[in-house]
C-alpha cells in the first residue's frame, strides 16, 4: 500500500490532491496485470474501474461486422484508461485490449462514486482532473478526425 | 537559370501514391551537394517544374527524391523509367539547423509525407552522432499501409541511440503500433525540453499543434523549426508565387524558425 | 547660378535626338497616342508623340483631350509602364528538343547585339523610381533575372519631369516624383508659354555624349527657374496623397479591419492593377510543346496574385477570397516590400486607381486602415 500510494501521488493526474485525499484514493487502488490480448475491459459492461498504465499498452477498440476489431487510439505507460466509471450509465463504451503484457493501478470505481456523492469537494477534483483528459482526448480524436494526411483531390 | 539533366537511376513504388526517385548527374560531374531540408525544382520535359525536397544522404552522390502523385508533373514524374532524363534546378532554401543543435537533444516529429524533408537532418545526425544529446523521431501517418521507408525504421528503431516512436491516424485490422495522432507521441519522448531542438514537417495544422505540444512541454518558440509549404514556380525568390506574409519560401524558407512565424501561421488566408 | 550642364534645346533638337540614338542602333521607346489612350512603342520621330493631348484621369476613368496647342508631353502616365521592355510580359526563357532518351535544353539568347537595346523616352520620375525598384527585385538578390539585367545596363534612360499633375497621382507623397533626380543619362522638363523649349538636364557621360550629337546651348537661369516652377505647381496640385510612414505596422496590425470586407464588396479580382503597375514583378511559367513533342518551350509570362490559383497548392489556394488577394496585394505594396526589398513598392504613378474598373483607390484604402493605426495609438489623423 505504501508503495502504491508513492506511485500514485507522484503521477500528474494526481498532483496536489493532498494528503487525506491522497490516503483515500490508495485504499481502492490495486495492483493489476493483464497478459498480452487480454481483454481489459469489454464494450458494455459495468464500468467500475479506472486504470493508470504502469507498463505496457492497451488498444481502445470497437467491433464492426465489416470490418472487424478497429483500433482507435492506443494509450500506454503513465496514460489513464477510464472515464465512463465516472458518468452514467457507467458502462463502458469500447473494448481495451492489452497490445502487449501491461501492468497497471486499478482503482476502485464504484467506491470512489460513494466517496464523490459523500464529498462533494472530492467529486470536483477528481471531476476537474478527468475533464482535463477528457479535453485532450477529444482534441486529440478531432486531429485524427482531420485526416490531415489524406489527399485532397 | 536553366535545369542540368539527371538521369533516372531507379524508381520505386513506396505507397499507392507515393513514390521515390534516384538520380544521378548525366554527365557524370561533381558529387550533388546539399543541405539537409533543402529542395530542387525537378523539371519534367514538355511537362513542367515542381519544387520537391531532397531526402537522400548528404554525402551520398545519388539524389534522392520521394514525393507523392498528386499533380500533372508529380503524376509524369511517377511514370518515368530508369535512363530517362529530368531537369535539375538547385538547391534551394533554407536547411535544417544541425549546427544550432549540436550538445542539444533533437526531437524531429514528421507527419505524412513530412518524413522526406526531414530524412537528410536524421542521416545528418546519425552520422555526427556523438555531437548531439538524445535523438527522438516521432513519426505519425493515416495508415500503416502509409508508412514510408518501412525498413530503414526498423534499422533505425534497432539501434541503442535513437528512439522511434510511429503512430497512425487509423489502424488496419491487425496492425499493433500505436494508434493517434502523432502529438500524443511527445510525452511518451524522452528529451530535456530546455536544452532541445525541434525539428517539425507535416500539414500546417499538423505542424502547428505539434509546436504547441512542445511549448507545453516546455520547449521554447525559438527552438521550434518547422519547413513550410507554398505555390512555386521559379524557386529563387523572383516570380512571387511562394510569398508568406513579407517572406519568400523559397529563399527566406522552406525551413523557418517557429517564433519568427507562428502569428503568420494563424492568419487566415495570408 | 545654373546648375552645371543644363542644356536648352528646341523642339526640332528632340527629334535629332531621336534620330541620334537610332543611329547608334537604339531603338527609342516613347508614348503614342493608339485609339482612345496613350501608349508606349517604337517610334522614329518626334511626329509620333502625343503632340497636343493631354489626359484626364479620375478613379475607373481614362480620356483623352486635346489641348489645342504643341506640347508634346502634356499628359500623364498611361496604361503601359516600361516594365513591358525591361521584363516582358511574355518571354521565352529556353527551348528544349528531344534528343534519344532524353533531351537538350539551350537558353534562350538574344540573336543580336541591338535586339534588346533601348532609348527609353519620356520616363516620369514615378516609373524611374519604379525601375530602381525592379532593379532591386531582378538585380538585387542572391539569385538574378539574367534578361532584366542585360536589358537594363544597355538602356539609355530620358525622363521627362512633370509639369502638370495628373488626376490620380500621388508621388509628392511617396517622394518619389515629380522631378526626376537619380537615375537617367538625360532629364526634360518641356516649357510651353511664349517660346517651346526643353530644359535637358545631363545624368551621366552617356547623356553628355549624346546631347553633343544636337543642336543645344547651355541654358539661362532664368529659363531653368521657368521649368523648376512649373514642376513645384505640379508638386503642389496633386490631388491625392499616401504617407509612407510604418507602412508595415499599419497594415500587418490590421489583418482583420473590417476595410477588407468592404472592398472585397467591389474588387473583381480582374488584375488590371497588378498589370499597370510599374513594380507588380509576379511571373508564372508554361511549359509548352509542338504536337509532335520533339520540341518543348518554358515560357514565362506575367502573372497576378489576383487570380485564384496564384497560390494553389495539393487541393485548394491558400487565398480563396477575392478579400484575401486584396488584402495580399496591398500589404504587399506597402508594407511586405519594405521588409523584402527596403523600400514601399508604390510609386504613386495611380494607374491602379485609372484602371481599376470599379475605381479602387489605393490612398484611400489606406487611408482608412492608417486611421485605425493612428486612433488605437491615441494620435489624431488630423494632427499631421
Amino acid at each position: 500500500m505504501e508503495t502504491l500510494e508513492r506511485i500514485l501521488s507522484q503521477h500528474p493526474f494526481f498532483k496536489e490532491l493532498g494528503v487525506d485525499y491522497m490516503q483515500l484514493v490508495t485504499g481502492c487502488a490495486s495492483n493489476v496485470r493483464f497478459e498480452q490480448d487480454q481483454f481489459v475491459f469489454r464494450e458494455g459492461a459495468e464500468a467500475n474501474q479506472f486504470y493508470l498504465i504502469r507498463e505496457g499498452r492497451v488498444a481502445l477498440q470497437l467491433f464492426s461486422p465489416e470490418r472487424g476489431h478497429i483500433t482507435i487510439e492506443t494509450l500506454g505507460e503513465g496514460d489513464i484508461l477510464g472515464w465512463s466509471w465516472l458518468i452514467p450509465p457507467y458502462s463502458w463504451h469500447f473494448d481495451a485490449k492489452a497490445l502487449d503484457l501491461t501492468r497497471a493501478i486499478a482503482l476502485d470505481g464504484k467506491c470512489l462514486r460513494r466517496k464523490c456523492e459523500d464529498d462533494h469537494h472530492l467529486g470536483y477534483e477528481l471531476l476537474k482532473r478527468f475533464s482535463h483528459i477528457m479535453g485532450q482526448r477529444l482534441e486529440s480524436t478531432r486531429l485524427q478526425l482531420l485526416d490531415l494526411y489524406g489527399v485532397r483531390s | 537559370m536553366v535545369p542540368r539533366p539527371y538521369i533516372v537511376k531507379r524508381i520505386r513504388k513506396d505507397t499507392v501514391d507515393t513514390f521515390t526517385l534516384e538520380l544521378g548527374p548525366k554527365d557524370g560531374r561533381s558529387h550533388f551537394s546539399f543541405a539537409p531540408g533543402q529542395f530542387n525544382m525537378i523539371y519534367i520535359y514538355g511537362v513542367g517544374e515542381v519544387p520537391i525536397s531532397i531526402c537522400g544522404e548528404p554525402s551520398n552522390s545519388t539524389l534522392v527524391h520521394t514525393t507523392r502523385a498528386v499533380g500533372s508533373v508529380t503524376k509524369a514524374m511517377s511514370k518515368l523509367r530508369r535512363g530517362d532524363i529530368v531537369g535539375i534546378r538547385g538547391p534551394f532554401g533554407t536547411s535544417w539547423p544541425v549546427e544550432q543543435a549540436r550538445t542539444r537533444d533533437v526531437v524531429v516529429v514528421a507527419g505524412g509525407i513530412g518524413l522526406p524533408p526531414l530524412r537528410p537532418a536524421l542521416y545528418h545526425l546519425l552520422a555526427h552522432r556523438d555531437a548531439y544529446g538524445k535523438v527522438v523521431l516521432l513519426y505519425g501517418t493515416r495508415t500503416p499501409d502509409d508508412i514510408l521507408f518501412k525498413e530503414e525504421l526498423e534499422n533505425w528503431r534497432a539501434r541503442f541511440d535513437l528512439e522511434v516512436f510511429v503512430t497512425v491516424d487509423r489502424g488496419t485490422p491487425g496492425w499493433r503500433g500505436n494508434v493517434g495522432v502523432v502529438t500524443t507521441l511527445i510525452t511518451k519522448a524522452g528529451f530535456d525540453p530546455t536544452n532541445t531542438i525541434a525539428m517539425i514537417v507535416g500539414p500546417e495544422v499538423m505542424m502547428r499543434f505539434t509546436a504547441l505540444e512542445l511549448m507545453k512541454r516546455g520547449v521554447k518558440a525559438e527552438a521550434i523549426y518547422v519547413s513550410m509549404e507554398r505555390n512555386m514556380k521559379c524557386g529563387i525568390g523572383l516570380c512571387g508565387h511562394c510569398q508568406f506574409g513579407p517572406l519568400f519560401t523559397c529563399k527566406d524558407g522552406p525551413v523557418f524558425r517557429y517564433d519568427q512565424i507562428k502569428d503568420l501561421l494563424v492568419k487566415w488566408e495570408i | 547660378m545654373s546648375t552645371p550642364r543644363m542644356y536648352r534645346i528646341e523642339p526640332d533638337a528632340l527629334n535629332e535626338l531621336i534620330q541620334s540614338l537610332r543611329q547608334q542602333h537604339y531603338t527609342v521607346i516613347g508614348p503614342t497616342p493608339r485609339g482612345a489612350a496613350i501608349v508606349l512603342d517604337e517610334i522614329t520621330s518626334t511626329s509620333q508623340l502625343p503632340i497636343g493631348k493631354t489626359d484626364e484621369q479620375a478613379p475607373a476613368q481614362y480620356r483623352l483631350k486635346e489641348r489645342g496647342d504643341d506640347a508634346m508631353f502634356a499628359f500623364s502616365a498611361g496604361p503601359h509602364s516600361w516594365k513591358r521592355y525591361l521584363f516582358p510580359p511574355v518571354l521565352k526563357l529556353f527551348s528544349s528538343r528531344k534528343n534519344g532518351e532524353g533531351f537538350q535544353i539551350s537558353e534562350e539568347l538574344p540573336s543580336s547585339d541591338h535586339e534588346e537595346k533601348y532609348a527609353l523616352l519620356g520616363v516620369r520620375a514615378c516609373d524611374l523610381s519604379a525601375i530602381q525598384i525592379q532593379d532591386k527585385v531582378f538585380g538585387g538578390g542572391t539569385y538574378q533575372d539574367p534578361a532584366y539585367v542585360r536589358v537594363r545596363n544597355q538602356a539609355f534612360i530620358i525622363a521627362v519631369n512633370c509639369t502638370r499633375a495628373g488626376g490620380t497621382c500621388f508621388c509628392s507623397s511617396v517622394r518619389t516624383g515629380p522631378r526626376a533626380r537619380v537615375g537617367f543619362d538625360l532629364a526634360m522638363s518641356e516649357v510651353l508659354d511664349s517660346e517651346h523649349y526643353f530644359i535637358v538636364e545631363v545624368g551621366t557621360d552617356r547623356g553628355e555624349n549624346v546631347i553633343s550629337t544636337v543642336t543645344s546651348r547651355a541654358a539661362e537661369d532664368g529659363e531653368v527657374e521657368k521649368a523648376e516652377h512649373l514642376i513645384r505647381a505640379a508638386a503642389q496640385s496633386t490631388g491625392r496623397s499616401l504617407e509612407p510612414d510604418n507602412t508595415r505596422e499599419i497594415l500587418y496590425q490590421n489583418s482583420d479591419h473590417p476595410r477588407w470586407d468592404t472592398v472585397a464588396a467591389r474588387c473583381l479580382s480582374c488584375a488590371n492593377c497588378t498589370m499597370v503597375c510599374p513594380t507588380c514583378f509576379c511571373a508564372t511559367v508554361e511549359d509548352t510543346t509542338d504536337l509532335a513533342g520533339t520540341s518543348a518551350d518554358r515560357i514565362r509570362k506575367w502573372d497576378s496574385c489576383f487570380t485564384l490559383d496564384f497560390s494553389y497548392i495539393h487541393g485548394g489556394s491558400v487565398r480563396p477570397s477575392s478579400k484575401a488577394r486584396y488584402r495580399h496585394w496591398i500589404t504587399h505594396k506597402l508594407a511586405s516590400w519594405v521588409d523584402q526589398f527596403g523600400t514601399i513598392g508604390c510609386v504613386g504613378c495611380g494607374r491602379c486607381i485609372t484602371w481599376c474598373p470599379v475605381g479602387i483607390d489605393i490612398t484611400e484604402e489606406f487611408r482608412v486602415i492608417r486611421e485605425t493605426y493612428l486612433m488605437k495609438r491615441g494620435t489624431s489623423p488630423n494632427k499631421e
